[in-house]
């Protein structure tokens, strides 16, 4: 069976929804993190096999940049949960209720 | 395009000033100095770029028209507005002054970035220039736990919407093999791809994310509440105005050819945004809370705009942009003068500080829209805008109630400041120079109000 484009789409589709399900259901900042992450990564099997399909290779480029973007914010993020470690002892995102009023 | 250069040297200038400068005072006079002199290099732009023809960079990447000139020197503007008053609060945050400066020159240049785009990847990575320094300065205050709580909320928030943005930008990119915005222009509402249709809304509920728009809006008070309140002044501004600018720009340019696919879905948003924004402000006990939710509803209004696909929009937009962020900024000035953030925190302050307190009820008189303020001309253009386009009525009527119920919770600090008995305490006795800023300030709002043709001389 030739694999198509609209495979790597549900592929990618599925990968997506599990890391929004995993934003949404997980409490640890660590894991929803790489769900974050995970998004991002079933963004770009798509794009990649988008720019197979148009045979345009400026797709591909995006990757790169959305690779870059993601390392950028990961030194970001993980700076802010380290910060966050270090005062009260977790990485639960549930007892971070205290704005809440 | 030279400013974006300016913004990324000066920000590295200031990031390395913090190496050499130990005194606090001295960096923030650099900061105001090379504020300036962006300001200089966005007004030399605007002259040497010719009225007529817009200029591409980067193989049309960037296509720099007279809008995005504009309102990055406008936007500019405000900042040095913004450092001229703020930046003697930015030194009590902490320790790294120099830097803190340097993240603000650092979302300028995703402000100018995001003001020309005409690629997604442009408006992918002006997204994140633009919230990557935030996730920082949300959480400077360090040995605040709401600062971090903040920055932890903002950054898992952000980094969410992106995910959903960048799937949006697959999606078109899958429906019309182009990453360029003008290229989507041929999406055609007869012959809708699926893909186009679902990308459209992912970009959407992405930009909704940004621009805290309603459904998406739960991170908003939280964060803007967490933040040092310097930090919370610019982010419910300059950064909100010039989210709201890439959204008009993506949704006008690229899909007003299909703009009945996604009015009703938006309208939707946008009646939503006003009635939670307004409702839940009025139950507030903290002003700068109430603030937040009131930057929820305000942003409901500047979606008016996104909302009518016309140019008088793009007026309104721009008008929204600056005299919204004037007077927040104004507001949240005298905030930070005061020790008590609470309504209670208001008490007396009209005895103890006329000056203060008068300028105070023009700033919220500018928020509510009150006539003669700019306030009201920006609420008059955005609904002027949807009233051409003779589409939603209901949703004017409805916008009106609620900035009725808006004017509510304004009120309340100006009845406390002026009808009630209290000792007001301030951090420290406001000096000559501010107070005469203050009244700068509140001169510009409304100056706007009498003749918002100002603001659209150069277009």
């Amino acid at each position: 069976m030739p694999i198509l484009p609209l495979h790597y789409m549900f592929l990618s589709l599925t990968l997506f929804c599990i890391g929004i399900m995993g934003v949404l259901i997980r409490r640890n900042a660590i894991i929803i993190f790489m769900c974050v992450e995970l998004m991002l990564n079933a963004v770009n099997l798509l794009m990649v096999a988008f720019s197979k399909m148009y045979v345009d290779a400026g797709a591909q480029v995006f990757v790169f940049f959305i690779m870059v973007v993601a390392a950028a914010e990961v030194a970001v993020g993980l700076a802010v949960i380290v910060m966050m470690y270090r005062k009260v002892h977790s990485v639960d995102v549930n007892i971070l209720n205290r704005l809440k009023h | 395009m030279k400013a974006i250069i300016a913004a990324t040297i000066l920000g590295i200038v200031m990031m390395f000033a913090g190496l050499q400068m130990k005194n606090k005072s001295s960096v923030v006079t650099l900061a105001i100095v090379l504020a300036f002199l962006l300001l200089g290099v966005n007004i030399w732009d605007l002259v040497a770029t010719p009225a007529t023809a817009p200029v591409g960079y980067f193989n049309n990447m960037l296509r720099i028209d007279r809008y995005a000139l504009w309102f990055s020197t406008l936007m500019t503007g405000v900042t040095v507005l913004y450092t001229l008053l703020v930046g003697k609060e930015i030194q009590k945050v902490g320790v790294h002054v120099a830097e803190y400066f340097a993240l603000i020159f650092f979302i300028l240049c995703g402000v100018y970035i995001l003001s020309c785009y005409n690629n997604m990847l442009m408006l992918f990575l002006g997204i994140e220039i633009l919230s990557i320094p935030q996730y920082i300065l949300a959480g400077s205050d360090k040995k605040n736990l709401k600062s971090s709580e903040a920055s932890l909320k903002y950054f898992l928030m952000g980094a969410f919407s992106t995910g959903i943005l960048l799937m949006g930008i697959t999606l078109l990119y899958g429906a019309t093999g182009s990453f360029n915005i003008v290229a989507y222009s041929f999406l055609q509402s007869d012959a809708l791809n699926p893909l186009a249709l679902g990308g459209v809304i992912f970009v959407m509920i992405a930009l909704g994310f940004k621009v805290s728009a309603a459904p998406m809006h739960m991170w908003t008070p939280d964060v803007y509440d967490g933040s040092p309140t310097p930090f919370t002044a610019y982010m419910a501004t300059v950064v909100k105005a010039s989210a709201f600018f890439a959204f008009i720009r993506l949704f006008q340019v690229s899909f007003g050819s299909i703009s009945s696919q996604w009015t009703v879905v938006l309208s939707v948003i946008t009646a939503a945004t006003l009635l939670i924004g307004n409702l839940t402000a009025v139950f507030q006990q903290s002003v700068k809370r109430m603030l937040s939710y009131s930057s929820i509803a305000q942003a409901g209004f500047m979606l008016f705009a996104v909302l009518a696909v016309n140019a008088v929009a793009w007026q309104g937009i721009i008008i929204y942009a600056v005299a919204y962020s004037i007077a927040t900024i104004g507001i949240f000035t005298v905030l930070m003068k005061l020790k008590d953030y609470t309504y209670d925190g208001f008490n007396g302050l009209a005895k103890k500080e006329p000056l203060l307190a008068f300028v105070t009820t023009i700033f919220l008189f500018s928020l509510a829209g009150i006539p003669l303020t700019g306030g009201f001309m920006a609420k008059y253009y955005v609904i002027q805008a949807v009233m051409v386009q003779n589409q939603f009525l209901w949703l004017v009527i409805f916008g009106l109630l609620m900035a009725a119920i808006s004017v509510y919770y304004y009120f309340r600090v100006i009845i406390a400041m002026y009808f009630k008995e209290g000792n007001a305490e301030l951090h420290a006795p406001v000096t000559q120079g501010e107070k005469v800023l203050l009244v700068i300030t509140c001169g510009l709002v409304i100056l706007i109000g009498i003749f918002p043709q100002l603001l659209l001389s150069w277009i």
